[in-house]
């Protein structure tokens, strides 16, 4: 039992390195679901195109940031697409994601030419690499070259600029938008630019994480992407229930979702550790973000029942 | 300032639900002009205003403000020129965002959206000034959230917001409508002194008759999508409900002006 638990906490680097790449892939979950009001499903593709994409781009020569550059830039293409599909094309925002998710899913065999591409670490400097972060743990690496620092650091980036932008009028425009259509046009915002600009910087960030995994795990792979939307949603929600009350400023609160997508890969890698069958993961993600979505309707609804109760019994 | 020429809204055109909301309506308003509006339900009154602001397309006529015609304009673009309250207190402000950043928001209606600061130190200072004015205590409360606030406050915000940035035109629909009787009161006085204060070119939809006998200097009555009363000047300060009713019965043929629907 020891040794196992040992065993255990010997795979918490690797599940905290995974938390930090999915956390980048939920604060651009964050960005559709919280702040736009939209659950955007493209996400599933987009997160394979930026994996996709990345790997080609690495193993024809590119410097590696210029690859996860492109990612960023695929992703919002894809976005731009769903938007498209919304806006010009009046789908709803849920559909709209899935025909672009759809659609991606050749475009992303397209890119990649088969269903999985591996790149070997051991041939290209990559920028985060499990080799990377087994080395860095033995000591045959100095610490920084740990994903843990490295992503990390770009979480950390990444949430600045954030910050910085929906502080800016642009990005309060964007915020109202997502709030009360109606008084955003009234106060002269273009919601429809605005719904198109953040799908476009969602998907960008989607796919800017699906090229750190890709590199990270050595591989682009066809189905990276399938359930993304569920482990965004998980990291957004489990963020929130668990950061929400100490977390009120919007910087924190994206620090909250990126912990959240920790935590879920934390207690994934617990679950396995306790000999679940991961046949059974996705199953255990679902109802698991099924429940905690639920929390808030349930809550209400006993709160209105005390209440009636309360009523009843000083009318009797 | 504004002149509707002859427009036209159909809603489910080509069906059995067909209605003619608008039927060649034209309405031309000077500047600074206060104008109330009342008509029974159905009459087009809110119609009226959604078409001025660009809520939906009309299927004809022209809509020109200040000079320029706006009736291509999308409703965004239509606001630079615009302000609005509407008559359901939520839907004219933004409920998660806090009191000064939806003034914020509004004091660039009509300005291109860039990357500076979506609010400014120095604003502040002018948002505490107005919110005094209002009474509310809402000066205090900058930073709340909006969807913190009861109904009378969160529409005397809406009003300030509308009028932050001076508009060409105010369009207020109904806006006290959903408010208790005690509040409502208090935000039409808002509402006189904020539309006094500048001379603002301002269309009031109610459905109450005294509000719209009491305030304003002209009152157009709206009957099947087009005007059949326009009251100003020393006619429209001498009215009285019963003098109203009469008006109305002779001018739209109808004694529909009894309906409970036009005193409600």
């Amino acid at each position: 039992m020891d040794l196992s638990f040992l065993n255990l906490l010997g795979q918490l680097p690797g599940a905290v390195s995974q938390g930090l790449i999915w956390g980048i892939m939920a604060v651009g979950v964050y960005l559709t679901y919280k702040i736009l009001d939209m659950a955007d499903l493209t996400v599933d593709g987009s997160f394979c195109t930026g994996g996709a994409v990345c790997v080609i781009l690495i193993l024809k020569g590119q410097n590696v940031l210029v690859a996860l550059l492109f990612a960023f830039l695929a992703g919002m293409l894809a976005g731009f697409v769903t938007g498209v599909f919304h806006i010009s094309f009046g789908i709803s925002p849920i559909l709209a994601g899935i025909l672009t998710q759809i659609g991606l899913w050749s475009v992303n065999l397209a890119i990649m030419g088969r269903a999985n591409q591996a790149i070997n670490v051991n041939n290209y400097r990559l920028l985060v690499s499990l080799r990377y972060l087994q080395e860095a743990i033995k000591g045959d690496k100095p610490f920084y070259w740990s994903p843990i620092i490295v992503v990390g650091l770009i979480n950390i980036v990444i949430i600045a600029a954030l910050y910085w932008f929906f502080g800016t009028e642009m990005g309060c425009g964007i915020r109202a938008t997502g709030n009360n259509l109606n008084m955003a046009r009234a106060q002269g915002i273009n919601t429809d630019f605005n719904k198109m600009l953040g799908l476009m910087l969602s998907n960008g960030l989607v796919a800017f994480s699906g090229g750190i995994l890709a590199q990270y795990q050595s591989f682009a792979d066809i189905n990276m992407g399938r359930g993304a939307i569920v482990i965004g949603l998980a990291a957004v929600i489990i963020g929130e229930v668990i950061f929400g009350k100490i977390f009120k400023n919007f910087a924190l609160r994206l620090l909250g979702v990126v912990l959240g997508a920790v935590v879920y890969y934390v207690v994934i890698q617990t679950v396995l550790w306790l000999k679940l069958d991961p046949n059974y993961l996705k199953l255990l993600t679902a109802v698991v973000v099924a429940v905690f979505l639920a929390v808030p309707h349930w809550k209400e609804k006993i709160a209105n029942k005390r209440q009636i109760r309360k009523g009843d019994a000083e009318n009797a | 300032m504004l002149e509707i020429v002859n427009i036209k809204k159909i809603f489910n055109r080509n069906t059995v639900n067909e209605n003619v909301a608008l039927n060649g309506l034209s309405l031309t308003i000077s500047e600074g002009e206060f104008v109330t509006v009342i008509g029974g339900n159905g009459a087009g009154k809110s119609t009226m205003l959604n078409a001025i602001a660009g809520v939906y397309s009309t299927d004809g006529g022209r809509i020109i403000i200040d000079g320029s015609d706006v009736t291509p304009l999308p409703e965004h673009k239509r606001a630079a020129f615009i302000g609005r309250v509407f008559q359901d207190p939520m839907m004219g402000t933004a409920a998660n965002m806090g009191i000064e950043e939806n003034l914020a928001l509004a004091l660039r209606r009509g300005k291109k959206r860039g990357l500076s600061w979506g609010i400014r130190a120095s604003e502040r200072k002018e948002y505490y000034r107005l919110l005094e004015e209002l009474d509310l205590g809402l000066e205090h409360r900058l930073t709340a959230k909006v969807g913190l606030l009861s109904g009378g406050q969160r529409q005397a915000l809406t009003l300030l917001m509308a009028t932050l940035k001076r508009p060409k035109l105010l369009l207020l629909d109904e806006h006290t409508a959903a408010l208790d009787p005690k509040t409502a009161p208090k935000v039409l006085d808002i509402t006189k002194t904020i539309v006094e204060k500048d001379n603002l070119t301002t269309l009031m939809i109610t459905h109450n008759m005294r509000d719209a006998i009491a305030m304003g200097d002209r009152l157009v009555m709206l009957y099947a999508g087009r005007v059949v009363l326009d009251i100003k000047g020393e006619e429209k300060k001498n009215l009285t409900v019963e003098k109203l009713l009469h008006m109305f019965s002779s001018a739209s043929g109808s004694d529909e002006a009894d309906d409970k629907l036009l005193l409600t």
